[in-house]
């Protein structure tokens, strides 16, 4: 995926390290700091005198929004802007020792749709920052459709989602458009609401936001609210996702920014976590995602086209409930690279025996390839089966190979030979055989 | 534009993927194209001139340059970039080829260039008219016509799904892994494909859906369309208005894959890097059903695309394609090691540059052995003044006395008793940097400095700093006053016949500073014949590049080889008839200076 979210303490830290850049006319102290846990917070305010001077702002820094309504922001001890040091550090100690519940969704203040619960790990911690509501800005930019965006409002603050159309100016800018056309536009778009004598300044800031948008490949950028108090800014919130194919030539710019899982999402498991790894080392492309664990529907397929059809046509001749996992190998993977994910593959299938005792399917499908060897790739699932030949008996797999390309002839010949050495299952086609078909024959015994 | 490519279409290919290449060129031998789909490579890193290829049975050189633009110069007619840069640089190469200008549509391949380069490369591209393919693609087909790199996969996978010819149906597809399997089905259900395009994974892509189908709607060959899309994205209703507002009229057949996702949140990525939904509009469910709604032929799952594609194809009632005759390419082909580019002896008559040896060797030809030279050397037929020139090199050249060490050592060689062929090559291997190396030494000096412009004063300090006499200037006796008859013929010749002498009139400059300051600085008959053979070849419209090429490689020093051979042949000749005894060198010739040796 080529837009990856980012937590807001590394947006600011983006946005802080190219300041005077974009905002010469501007201040932002960036006083802000990541922690995972009360005495990291502690630890810190040695070097860090603000954290130990001013009231603090202290809220989980996990790429979920939401977190005033959901009761994760700390503000007050007692009343409003008196949050200590010591106060902020038992916070985060507390809300970190035990798991939180999150709901994504609301209606007013009440919670709708279902709450997600994990480990809270990462908050951020500011300086508790005095203004009027009037000092309070909305400003994001992302790409619709081929156009960019820019959202503007004089309204900042968790409100302005409702009553969008009538307290947001949208800007649609085209990708060719110059400096001068983009300034020109968003000087003439200033929202109505903005005081006359801010206009300018807020012009200023919003075209020092979008250029450091596009320049910095964000793919996705929203301070809501930052608060403008003469030439001083504040970023309160901030929500950021970066277009990571753009990583190459942006390590610079970036700096050390990494992209978390979102909250409540299950960790990967090792074998995802290897087949990623091993994906990230090759020319070839390796995806494995686990559906469902215990399901008895195994696929490997070759190329990103024909593992969604087959996914598709699974989910509609047996039901997801029988999906175990999504995944693709494709772009010529070596013999070594194709044993290898099979491996993983075949080890995780035969972990848990079918509830019902059925059979278990393993479908190894593909179209017609281009210019992978599928005699090659073969050697490596051939590999696979005679390491877990035991184990695939034990589980009752049946095998069912559907392929075509260069090669296929010798690659079906092989592994059918192979299943059979080894007694095990297995039914092998190529092109005059429809690329899904498989899935209806595997289904129908 | 009503068709992507024609039979004529070449392309220029940036990068030098060899397989990907010999895939094309055996599609191109197997539809018998006229010439080869690949004009030109661009290969910025090699060295090399060209590529070997097997055309069939045969093998055939493609040219290799270092950047497009040279490419593009050297091959106009090329109008297709094939872009297989990676991803750090493809959208460099794509904006580069742009700025040429001269190409109809570029293929780009990369998977993964920074979306917003691929957003600026795609609208330029848009502006300039130019059809683009990808990226993340595997390309696109005209059966029968033109084929890009990998696309249909192998030859004998091509044939049986019929697409070494023009079918009838428009594919175009996102996934270009489908593409084949598409391609498999529609040969079995219907009668192949007339034009088909993998329009590319990427979330950005330069042609979609609606551009690719709009042109397939005015191609004739086409007379129904396929639409295999993928949940995300809203290009599909382009499509639908389209067909809404009638501008497309041809039946469509469309399928969205990944009707899956919806039963997983988003965390789940099926596919490509544009396959992700935003919103109900863009699942493959929603897609599926507002197609089916405006009239578009919408199976019920993706495993009965092939049913819907075998009806809608009957009902068409198509009169069947003709099969057209097919080359078949050896399954066992064995590259040659050597090459030969200037004559061919395998037809009824040799043939020097294409001419047969009889066209030109006898006097009633009207050619000469200035007209043989260009052929075998230059593989061109250079003209009268040229040809003429070139002779009276090789005559003024022929021989300069038996004192010259090159004759010397032929004539003591000659001496010793041994063969014209050995006493030849002695006097031919003195030749070199002292001896004839002036010829070559003045062509590279004088032509360094007319390239740069320099002044002759500033010449004459840069020869200083180099540390070398300027070769070409200067004899041993003659003089402004007393000049070489030789030099004056050359020049003479040249002014009466050149179009222009631009390298000899800046030489002349040079000469009168030079004579200035020591009267024998003139320049001499090696310098004039240099100088002039660059004007020659200015003349004859080579580029500066070419000429520094020719110099480089030692072709001045060749005619000059070429002339005193005669000479040479002369001397040894008369050392025969005269019987002449082996020579020894009086020692009272040489300077004795022998230490004794020191004891270790």
């Amino acid at each position: 995926m080529a837009q990856k979210a980012i937590r807001e303490y590394d947006a600011k830290s983006i946005l802080a390290k190219h300041w005077d850049k974009y905002f010469p006319n501007f201040t932002y102290a960036y006083e802000t700091v990541m922690v995972q846990n009360g005495s990291e917070l502690t630890a810190i305010a040695k070097d860090k005198k603000w954290l130990s001077e001013k009231a603090l702002v202290a809220k989980p820094d996990m790429l979920f929004g939401k977190r005033g309504k959901n009761g994760l922001v700390l503000f007050r001890d007692t009343k409003p802007g008196d949050v200590s040091l010591a106060k902020a550090t038992s916070w985060i100690d507390e809300k970190s020792s035990t798991p939180q519940s999150v709901y994504f969704s609301f209606d007013g203040d009440t919670p709708t749709g279902e709450a997600k619960t994990d480990m809270l790990t990462h908050f951020v911690v500011e300086p508790f920052t005095p203004h009027a509501q009037e000092e309070e800005y909305y400003i994001s930019a992302t790409c619709v459709g081929d156009n960019d965006m820019l959202y503007m409002s004089a309204e900042g603050g968790m409100e302005v989602e409702e009553g969008w159309d009538e307290k947001v100016t949208e800007v649609a800018f085209a990708i060719t458009d110059t400096e001068e056309e983009i300034a020109a536009k968003i000087k003439a778009n200033i929202p109505a609401d903005v005081a006359a004598t801010d206009k300018e300044k807020f012009a200023n800031f919003a075209i020092g936001f979008f250029k450091a948008y596009r320049e910095l490949n964000f793919a996705y950028l929203e301070i809501n609210p930052f608060v403008m108090q003469g030439t001083k800014i504040e970023l309160l919130d901030m929500v950021a996702k970066l277009d990571d194919t753009a990583g190459f030539m942006m390590k610079e710019e970036w700096g050390d920014v990494d992209y978390p899982t979102s909250f409540g999402m299950e960790e990967k498991s090792p074998e995802v976590l290897a087949i990623e790894d091993a994906d990230s080392k090759s020319g070839a492309s390796l995806k494995l995602t686990i559906l469902k664990p215990e399901a008895r529907i195994w696929t490997m397929v070759a190329g990103g086209g024909a593992s969604v059809v087959y996914a598709d046509t699974i989910a509609d001749l047996a039901g997801i409930d029988d999906l175990a996992n999504y995944g693709e190998y494709s772009g010529g993977p070596t013999t070594s690279e194709t044993k290898f994910y099979a491996d993983t593959l075949i080890d995780l299938m035969t972990r848990i025996p079918d509830k019902q005792g059925r059979e278990k399917i393993l479908i190894i499908g593909g179209a017609i390839a281009n210019f992978t060897d599928v005699a090659k790739t073969f050697t490596g699932i051939i590999q696979s089966f005679e390491t877990y030949a035991e184990k695939m008996k034990e589980h009752k797999v049946k095998t069912y190979v559907r392929r075509g390309g260069p090669n296929y002839e010798k690659g079906l010949k092989d592994i059918k030979e192979a299943a059979d050495r080894l007694g095990l299952y297995i039914e092998v086609y190529g092109p005059e055989t429809h690329v899904t078909d498989i899935v209806r024959m595997a289904l129908a015994k | 534009m009503a068709k992507l490519y024609t039979k004529d279409t070449q392309a220029i290919f940036w990068n030098n993927n060899t397989t990907a290449i010999q895939r094309m060129l055996d599609y191109d031998y197997t539809i018998q194209r006229k010439k080869p789909s690949v004009a030109a490579i661009v290969a910025p890193t090699s060295g090399n001139k060209f590529e070997k290829f097997f055309y069939g049975p045969d093998e055939i050189m493609i040219p290799l340059y270092k950047t497009t633009a040279a490419a593009k110069a050297a091959q106009p007619q090329a109008d297709v970039l094939l872009n297989f840069a990676s991803f750090r640089t493809a959208y460099d190469v794509t904006m580069e080829a742009l700025e040429i200008g001269g190409f109809s549509s570029m293929m780009i391949t990369a998977e993964g260039i920074p979306e917003r380069l691929a957003r600026a490369m795609n609208a330029t591209a848009r502006e300039k008219n130019v059809t683009v393919i990808g990226p993340a693609t595997v390309g696109a087909i005209a059966p029968g016509a033109f084929k890009i790199a990998n696309i249909g996969g192998t030859i004998e996978n091509i044939v049986q799904s019929k697409l070494h010819r023009a079918g009838s149906c428009g594919l175009v597809t996102r996934s270009g892994g489908l593409f084949n399997e598409l391609s498999n089905i529609i040969a079995i259900n219907a009668d192949g494909i007339a034009e088909g395009v993998a329009i590319g994974g990427d979330r950005f892509v330069g042609s979609v859906f609606i551009d690719n189908l709009l042109r397939m709607e005015e191609n004739p060959e086409v007379k129904y369309m396929i639409l295999l899309g993928e949940v995300g994205g809203t290009e599909e209703y382009k499509v639908i208005e389209a067909v809404k507002s009638g501008k497309i009229k041809k039946p469509i057949i469309a399928w969205c894959i990944g009707t899956i996702a919806k039963y997983y949140d988003s965390g789940v990525q099926f596919g490509h890097a544009g396959a992700s939904a935003n919103g109900d509009m863009e699942t493959a469910e929603a897609k599926n059903n507002a197609m089916a709604a405006v009239g578009i032929h919408v199976p019920a799952s993706f495993n009965d695309l092939p049913l819907m594609i075998k009806k809608v194809f009957t009902e068409l009632n198509l009169p069947a394609i003709p099969e057209p005759a097919m080359s078949l390419c050896p399954s066992v082909r064995k590259s040659k090691e050597f090459i030969c580019t200037i004559s061919d002896d395998r037809g009824d008559e040799c043939t020097y540059a294409g001419f047969p040896i009889s066209s030109l060797a006898t006097p009633e030809t009207g050619k000469g052995i200035g007209d043989v030279v260009s052929l075998l050397w230059f593989k061109k037929q250079y003209p009268k003044w040229a040809t003429d020139f070139i002779e009276t090199v090789i005559k003024t050249v022929a021989d300069h006395g038996p004192a010259v060490s090159g004759a010397h050592n032929a004539k003591v060689t000659a001496r010793a008793g041994k063969s014209v062929v050995e006493s030849l090559v002695t006097g031919l291997l003195t030749i070199g940097p002292r001896f004839g190396g002036a010829i070559d030494g003045a062509a590279e000096y004088f032509k360094y400095a007319d390239d740069n412009k320099l002044t002759p004063a500033e010449f004459l300090n840069h020869m200083k700093k180099e540390g070398v006499p300027i070769p070409g200037i200067g004899h041993r006796i003659k003089s402004l006053k007393n000049p070489d008859l030789r030099v004056e013929g050359l020049k003479k010749y040249a002014a009466a016949h050149f179009p222009s002498t631009s390298l000899l009139d800046y030489a002349l400059t040079v000469e009168q500073l030079t004579t200035s300051k020591k009267e024998n600085l003139i320049l001499n008959v090696d310098g004039t014949i240099g100088i002039l053979m660059v004007d020659m070849w200015r003349a004859l419209g080579y580029s500066e590049e070419e000429i520094n090429e020719f110099i480089a490689s030692g072709t001045l020093n060749s005619f000059f080889i070429l002339g005193r051979t005669i000479g040479f042949i002369g001397h040894v000749l008369d050392e025969k008839r005269l019987a002449m005894p082996m020579y020894r060198h009086p020692m009272s010739d040489i300077l004795y200076d022998v230490q004794e040796a020191e004891k270790i």
